[in-house]
């Protein structure tokens, strides 16, 4: 234990004692959570630009750019919080991909709540057709080495990742109930010791593709910019 | 020994966070599963450590002592949430690497430890080669264990350097058939190769110890080095 490093030994009373150490503490508070602040708003654009430039190399990744011939990023619409993606904070942005004005895929933000470390934001590529034509993981807190493979930078298979097994499947292909991992009856592989990040992410694409291919017409139908609010049977 | 050596010294080797001290397990254990994750959160941990001791030893003489420990926390807070959004900012490409690891610092009691232990009575000199000190004491041995996990577990070294690195890839140390020893990549492997890391050290100690005894009966002056030991 250190020493008191300045004795406070002053005529003042035990509530003046206690009003300046209250008073200090106020002061380093205020002054740190300044230093904070200004960093973050000093620090915000530069972050947003980057967090831009990332979504648009990972859109890339998902839909190839031979699919679609229209400006993506200008025809999104935006999804209310919904039980089916996941997404619980705020409207997410859905990107409409249309070759020669017709339907082709829709690149649709999901989430999945029940990773090991919580939420893992997904970024799924739906063919009009109905097929997945691939998933990523855009933000995890999955244990590094072991739950992190779901990310394919971090995944050891370089030649096949794990999150490839998704790619061009869908309800034709796979039954909506064999669409879990393999240790839940369906036909995912996972990871040993570490099941748990892949089922959160079978799960949640899972439902995403299922919301999609139901909603397909309608999510195409709407007019860029407007909002898709969930009808309710 | 001059001060400051025995400062470094007691960092890397003497006082080591981790097999002497035995603080910081938390992200010892879930970060060590191979060997480029390690190394990227220990010098991540120096950067932390090395900034919140200059921070504090500079500011010892206005804190009081009845509220340091939350006056220590929040400049530990603060230091690490400046240099997370600082890295975002500036060094993005580093900090997709080293991203997740920044916050994880936070719960390293070690900063904690030698904030109170050692920067809140010394000199800001001393204090921030310290902090250094402390902080390559457990960058080598996490990197160490990071290495001793990966290769037992996965049978490799470096995999994930191509993220740093981009020219560069992991080796594969056995043969690429090895199926893998997954205790190793869990936390009890991790307690595993805790306790034979510092059973090592402490055999070497015991071994410089006994060096030194023997050259005491026999007459001779010990030589400089054991004199830390």
């Amino acid at each position: 234990m250190s020493e008191p490093l300045e004795v406070p030994l002053r005529d003042s009373g035990p509530l003046r004692i206690a009003v300046r150490t209250a008073a200090i503490m106020l002061v380093f508070t205020l002054v740190f959570t300044a230093l904070m602040a200004g960093t973050y708003s000093a620090t915000a654009p530069l972050v947003a630009a980057s967090a831009k430039k990332e979504k648009l190399a990972l859109i890339g990744e998902v839909l190839p750019f031979a699919l679609y011939d229209n400006a993506l990023l200008d025809d999104w619409i935006e999804v209310l919080a919904d039980k089916e993606l996941g997404v619980t904070d705020d409207a997410t942005r859905l990107y409409r991909a249309r070759l020669k004005g017709q339907p082709a895929a829709l690149v649709i933000e999901a989430a999945a709540a029940d990773g090991y470390s919580g939420r893992i934001g997904l970024l799924l590529a739906v063919k009009a057709s109905g097929e997945l034509l691939a998933v990523r993981v855009t933000e995890h807190r999955e244990t590094p080495g072991l739950g992190d493979y779901i990310n394919p930078n971090k995944d050891r298979n370089k030649s096949q990742p794990w999150i490839t097994q998704f790619s061009n499947l869908g309800f034709d292909s796979v039954p909506r109930e064999r669409w879990r991992v393999k240790k839940d009856g369906g036909q995912f592989d996972q990871r040993a010791g570490a099941t748990i990040s892949a089922r959160a992410v079978t799960n949640a694409s899972g439902r995403a593709l299922a919301w999609a291919t139901q909603q397909r017409d309608k999510l195409f139908d709407l007019p860029a910019h407007s909002r898709f609010e969930e009808s309710k049977p | 020994m001059s001060a400051y050596k025995e400062i470094a010294w007691n960092g890397i080797w003497k006082q080591n966070t981790i097999l002497v001290q035995v603080l910081g397990l938390c992200p010892l254990l879930a970060v060590s599963t191979n060997f480029v994750n390690a190394v990227s959160l220990g010098l991540a941990t120096v950067v932390v450590m090395l900034l919140s001791n200059l921070a504090i030893s500079a500011l010892r003489a206005l804190i009081p002592y009845e509220i340091r420990i939350p006056v220590f926390i929040l400049i530990i807070a603060a230091t690490v949430t400046v240099i997370d959004l600082a890295f975002n900012a500036f060094l993005h490409d580093l900090y997709l690497v080293l991203g997740i690891f920044i916050p994880l610092i936070v719960t390293n009691c070690i900063v904690l430890a030698r904030v109170e232990a050692f920067a809140a009575k010394n000199g800001l000199r001393a204090s921030t080669l310290d902090g250094l000190a402390m902080g390559v004491g457990f960058v080598w041995v996490i990197g160490l264990f990071g290495a001793v996990r990966e290769l037992a577990g996965q049978g490799t070294l470096f995999s994930g350097i191509e993220m740093i690195f981009p020219t560069l890839s992991g080796i594969q140390i056995f043969p690429a058939d090895y199926p893998g020893f997954l205790i190793a990549m869990l936390p009890p492997g991790a307690f595993f190769v805790l306790g034979l890391l510092i059973a090592c050290r402490n055999w070497l100690d015991a071994r410089a110890n006994q060096r030194l005894r023997e050259q005491r009966s026999h007459g001779q002056p010990p030589a400089a080095t054991s004199v830390a030991t």
